[in-house]
């Protein structure tokens, strides 16, 4: 991807570490914690990241790797921090007052809260799908051409073409083909729901946050929900919070269990669900707390 | 009136439950319920019959007017001449008050539309919680202000000023008065918008910005057109109190019914005219008195359908939020 993070790449000082493709100075490897190296090529790696909500800690000490193209659930009780953690991944927490992060966060090896970093390039490129859906009160297309027409002037020919690849993507297309001018608001919450991933597809980004994206609908809904999901592993790589067990089991390659702010452990899905190592993994797990 | 109501009565009661429910009480209650039914009824009678019986004098007083001699529908309608005091040359046309009425209203919605709207976008999406702790009441300080002053702050303020601009500018004129009704109806706007602009869902914000929009893309373009709506009844009613405001134009605006769209000139609006009228020594069953009746009425009519349009068009554009 030719994109970058950075509003202007300074050049390279000399005997400078080397410069990733995205234009930002790599972390050295060997400052690089232990999480990341299970994973060849992680697309995340959080880094003792410490969040602040004024005086109240909301994330302690969380270290994590993300593995590129694969479903990373995140678990835990409610009020554990999960929401907190996924908004870091893109800095929508900057849009709190008086919040404060500390440790780091890196993007394919970039650390997203260097003050070069350019947010708005940050989200397009790390999407984001929120709990309850949030579609925009204007057409279905208008909906989609949102994204791409933030960043610049779109052909009718090429947003049209956009859109209908976005719908097809997020499962949409067949259900809406023919009412892409009336309003969005007029779909079911399922629908809208899908209709916020295309939106978030229509930026063509690399990650895909999913903050309990299915706690809103009904089980139909939640069904086709999954189901997208599924088609969509592989080509993005996606972090979804949930509230629900099996569907983390259904869904995703790796799980994260939070607790009190707290990274509790992360490991792959059917190792998580079967022989969890800590205590009180297994205890969430068996529904002694939650 | 309420058929709605379970028929609690009617229901069969297992004795336990008789015994827990006495007689007495159980019709007590039911009498002070329809009291108190009937009292808010009343009430609501009572407004409904006010309205109407304003509406009857007003009525009742234009019809007097058109009844006289002097005065057609067709020149109050159809001309633009209004002259009710001279002799035999009375006229009564309608329009030169209207055209004063709607300059004025202009001029003060120019004022006050791009400065309350960029006021209430400030306010509500850039503002920290603190500015806008101190802005906003005293925003509403504004809007406690006797009209009386805001008169003579455009009549020993505004006029000299735009005169060091233009020798054309008499010493009453519309753009001043206009002005002033403005800075009147600022509060209006600013504070019924950032009350739109605030109702819009935080999730709409949060879904802008997750597709990295910038906050001014996000206002401008997400929340601004989310509460349109509200924006645009909160200018009509601004435009409402605008068209009805007397006692600014009244000081400073003229008493010289024109057809102008030249804010330079000496104008008179509809409500100008009613307080001339209202307190001028004219004879209690003259023409000119009449005439107040049938200028009142156009004013009722005007501020009617502004207000009309605005719920039409809050209805026809209103998003439904779940
Ligand atoms: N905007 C906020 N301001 C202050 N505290 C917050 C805010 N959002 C969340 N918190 C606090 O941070 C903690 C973690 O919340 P959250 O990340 O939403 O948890 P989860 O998504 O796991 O339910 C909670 O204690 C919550 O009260
Ligand atoms: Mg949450």
């Amino acid at each position: 991807m030719e994109t970058t993070l950075v509003q202007e790449s300074k050049p390279p000082k000399e005997k400078a570490k080397p410069v990733s493709a995205l234009g930002m100075i790599a972390v050295d490897a060997a400052e690089r914690r232990t999480p990341a190296d299970e994973f060849a090529d992680p697309s995340f790696e959080v880094q003792q990241l410490d969040f602040f909500y004024g005086d109240n800690q909301a994330l302690t000490q969380v270290d994590m790797a993300i593995p590129r193209g694969e479903v990373t659930a995140l678990i835990g009780p409610s009020g554990c921090g999960k929401s907190t953690f996924l908004r870091t991944l893109n800095r929508m927490n900057d849009l709190v007052a008086e919040t404060r992060v500390e440790g780091k966060v890196l993007l394919d090896g970039q650390d997203i809260y260097h003050r070069q970093v350019d947010v708005v390039e940050l989200r397009r490129r790390v999407g984001m799908v929120f709990q309850r859906p949030n579609p925009f009160p204007i057409s279905i297309y208008e909906n989609i051409a949102y994204g791409p027409r933030l960043q610049g002037k779109v052909s009718k020919a090429d947003m049209d073409a956009l859109v209908e690849r976005c719908l097809h993507g997020a499962a949409l297309w067949d259900e809406v083909k023919d009412r892409l001018h009336t309003s969005a608001l007029g779909l079911s919450g399922g629908q809208q729901q899908r209709l916020c991933i295309a939106r978030a597809l229509a930026n063509e980004p690399e990650v895909l946050l999913l903050d309990e994206p299915a706690s809103a609908l009904d089980p139909k809904a939640t069904a086709r929900i999954e189901d997208l999901i599924g088609q969509l592993r592989g080509d993005y790589t996606i972090v979804i919070v949930t509230h629900n067990m099996q569907q983390a089991a259904r869904v995703s390659d790796h799980t994260g269990f939070f607790y009190k702010g707290r990274l509790v452990e992360c490991t792959p899905t059917a190792q998580m669900f079967t022989r969890p190592e800590h205590q009180e993994t297994e205890d969430y797990l068996t529904g002694r707390f939650g | 009136m309420t058929p709605s109501n379970p028929p609690a009565d009617s229901a069969p009661e297992s004795p336990a439950r008789g015994t827990l429910r006495g007689a007495p009480s159980r019709h007590a209650r039911r009498w002070k319920e329809r009291g108190i039914l009937s009292l808010l009824n009343s009430a609501a009678l009572f407004s409904v019959f006010i309205t109407l019986a304003i509406l009857w004098v007003l009525g009742a007083e234009t019809s007097n007017f058109f009844a006289q001699d002097e005065v057609s529908v067709g020149e109050f309608f159809g001309t633009a001449q209004w002259n009710p005091l001279l002799g035999a040359e009375k006229h009564f046309g309608i329009w030169s008050l209207v055209c004063g009425t709607f300059l004025v209203a202009g001029v003060a919605l120019l004022v006050a539309v791009p400065l309350g709207l960029v006021t209430a976008i400030y306010l509500s999406e850039y503002a920290h919680p603190r500015v806008r702790a101190i802005l906003k009441p005293s925003l509403e300080v504004l809007a406690g202000i006797p009209t009386v002053v805001y008169g003579f702050f455009a009549l020993t303020l505004i006029t000299p000023a735009l005169k060091t601009f233009s020798e054309g500018f008499g010493s009453f004129n519309a753009l001043a008065a206009g002005i002033a009704v403005g800075i009147l109806i600022l509060p209006i706007i600013t504070s019924l918008s950032e009350d739109a602009l605030r109702a819009v869902p935080q999730s709409l914000r949060d879904g802008a910005f997750g597709l990295g929009a910038t906050r001014f893309d996000t206002s401008f373009k997400v929340v601004f057109p989310a509460a349109l709506s509200g924006i645009t009844s909160a200018v009509l009613l601004a435009a409402a109190r605008a068209i009805g405001e007397t006692m600014i134009v009244a000081l400073a605006a003229g008493s010289t019914p024109k057809v102008t769209m030249d804010v330079r000139d000496e104008i008179q609006t509809m409500t100008g005219f009613m307080v001339q009228m209202a307190l001028g020594d004219v004879s209690n069953y003259g023409v000119e008195y009449y005439s107040m009746y049938a200028v009142a009425a156009m004013l009722f009519v005007l501020t009617l359908a502004f207000t009309l349009v605005g719920s039409w068009i809050r209805k026809r554009y209103r998003e439904v939020y779940d």
